[in-house]
């Protein structure tokens, strides 16, 4: 399963959702999903699953365009990454939580691409769309090799609404 | 002399930014203030010149954690000044919203940001490792509020489906009627968080507080109500303006507000509970009766017994609504613009949120008015720590502070509304 995060009307904050689309053209089987981010839906989404894909905006002071892969199980994923809401329950929050309750997935990666402006408004940077293609051809491949081949269609979980 | 300041200069888990200094000159509390520093956001002045049917999306905007009492502040104003009536059909599915919105508000605040408080953890993930069905039990509760805020309203976050008269779409009874499975077990589910909530060390600190909040003749309010408080305030909504006063402070983006001739006032769960106990539904009631709680609340740490109650019963009246619920001929009532001025005022989960729009006769916003609870709740939060630094001079400043942030968040202050945040600083001298 491919989830992308993020909010299309903030600018390169919608830059998880438009790799998600992009996906969803090149490979007609997977299963992609498209949210805004809150915790509890995301941790429901992945909790049936063992391959799980997440893409989102990231802001950590590196350059625009900056394609960060993290693998959940390798490494805890900083709260600051995803910026959010102190008080709402995003990314970073579920995949912690789903760590302290043992329900990760048996492999969970995220990709968090450096956005450059989350100001109001539709259209991603030069320096974020450009790396569009890249993006969902490394999440292609890594879905590939994770589940040699097959698509990512196991499991039971439920819909939740698009961004 | 000597001075002990406690200062924290991020208060965490509450919405938004803000600070908490306290000073003590001479082993004698001195100052308290609660700083509310994040950015005023000029959401009043922005909205002049915009139509009225842009009110609601707009103002939803405040807040990500309570879009629905902007959206139904802002409906309401409008549809009175337009001298509009809602058909009872659209009149539940706004109360099945915000049913959604107490449940995944109530329950985010209890579970993640207040138990860890009281069980001395720093964070709920931590907690969640020695309490795993604690959270997983919250989670799916604020799971099935998500659901509902998704169904009736597009998206959990900044739902867009609601509108001037109505809802742009509603929907079948079918889908209503699909959640019905989830309810009951939230409903259950919730009851057995007040229990385990209920069991939770409370220690003795009951306040005189000036209660404030809606009552309604023949529910729990939501949407509507006339304006009450336990030391006299008795108005129709468009008597805010003449009882409840704001008033600018240096140390705060946010104006705090006063009730006229009197001080401060409390808006929230205590104060919907202790006005409103007969209105409970039936299972709400047994439950905050099984808790050991009393007709009326007064120690804010108890609050998070209450929120828990009031999940009960969202859970309960949406039940109720969803088993009743007949399709509406159409999803919203034509409005026409009129020049006039309206009031709209609903229980937000932290408390009572105030609107007031005057528009001309092709529906131009003129003026607008718009008052959080938080903003509200700041002037009884710094009387809190006052009273709760004065009893508790002889802790260390680690557990002070430690013990202050608590008292705060026993409000569940959504910072991010109110300037529309928190630092805690104690001087000692």
């Amino acid at each position: 399963m491919v989830i992308g995060v993020g909010n299309i009307f903030r600018s390169d904050d919608g830059i998880g959702i438009v790799v998600a689309r992009s996906i969803r053209e090149k490979a007609r089987d997977l299963y992609v999903f498209e949210t805004l981010g809150e915790g509890a839906s995301l941790m429901a989404m992945w909790t049936t699953l063992d391959h799980v894909i997440v893409i989102d905006a990231v802001r950590s002071s590196s350059s625009p365009g900056r394609i960060h892969r993290l693998d959940a199980h390798k490494e805890p994923i900083p709260s600051e990454f995803f910026n959010y809401s102190t008080h709402a329950f995003s990314v970073a929050e579920a995949v912690e939580m789903s760590r302290a309750l043992g329900t990760l997935p048996a492999s969970l990666v995220i990709y968090g691409i450096e956005g450059k402006s989350f100001a109001a408004g539709s259209g991603l940077s030069p320096e974020v769309s450009g790396v569009l293609d890249n993006v969902a051809d490394q999440v292609l491949a890594d879905q590939r090799t994770r589940t040699g081949g097959q698509d990512l269609t196991e499991g039971h979980f439920q819909e939740v609404s698009d961004a | 002399m000597s001075t002990r300041t406690i200062k924290v200069d991020y208060i965490a888990r509450v919405e938004g930014e803000g600070a908490m200094l306290i000073e003590i000159k001479d082993g004698k509390l001195d100052d308290v203030k609660l700083k509310i520093f994040e950015p005023p956001r000029f959401f009043e002045a922005f909205l002049r010149g915009r139509d009225y049917t842009e009110a609601p999306d707009i103002t939803a905007r405040i807040c990500g954690i309570c879009p629905i009492a902007y959206l139904m502040g802002a409906v309401h104003a409008m549809e009175m000044v337009c001298r509009t009536r809602i058909p009872k059909p659209i009149r539940d599915l706004r109360r099945l919203i915000y049913c959604g919105e107490w449940i995944e508000s109530h329950i985010l605040h209890m579970a993640m940001l207040h138990v860890p408080d009281f069980l001395g953890y720093p964070d709920a993930i931590a907690m969640a490792k020695d309490h795993p069905d604690v959270v997983k039990k919250a989670l799916k509760i604020k799971k099935i509020g998500n659901d509902i805020m998704v169904l009736l309203g597009g998206r959990e976050i900044h739902p867009i489906n609601v509108h001037v008269g109505g809802f742009y779409k509603t929907p079948t009874k079918q889908q209503l009627s699909g959640m019905i499975d989830d309810l009951k077990w939230g409903l259950e589910a919730s009851v057995e968080m007040v229990r385990f909530v209920s069991g939770l060390n409370f220690q003795e600190f009951e306040q005189d507080y000036e209660y404030a909040c809606l009552r309604h003749p023949d529910e729990y309010p939501f949407n509507e109500g006339r304006l009450v408080s336990n030391k006299g305030i008795d108005e129709p909504i468009s008597g805010y303006d003449d009882v409840l006063i704001e008033e600018h402070v240096s140390h705060s983006t946010a104006l705090h507000s006063h009730v006229k001739g009197r001080g401060a006032c409390h808006v929230g769960p205590l104060a919907r509970y202790s006005t409103n106990f007969d209105k409970l539904t039936p299972i709400a009631k047994s439950a905050a009766h099984e808790a050991g709680l009393a007709e009326t609340c007064y120690n804010p740490f108890k609050s998070i017994i209450v929120r828990g109650v009031e999940v009960v019963l969202a859970f309960e009246e949406a039940l109720r609504i969803v088993e009743e619920y007949e399709e509406p001929d159409r999803p919203f009532e034509k409005v026409e613009p009129k020049a006039g001025t309206g009031y709209g005022c609903t229980e937000a989960p932290r408390g009572i949120c105030y609107h007031r729009y005057t528009i001309d006769d092709s529906g131009t916003i003129q003026d607008a008015k718009i008052v959080s609870p938080t903003a509200v709740n700041q002037k009884v939060i710094e009387k809190d720590l006052w009273h709760f630094v004065e009893r508790n001079l002889n802790l260390s400043d680690e557990d002070l502070q430690w013990q202050c942030e608590q008292v705060i968040r026993n409000y569940d202050p959504c910072i991010s509304c109110s300037a529309h945040f928190l630092k805690l600083k104690v001087n000692r001298t």
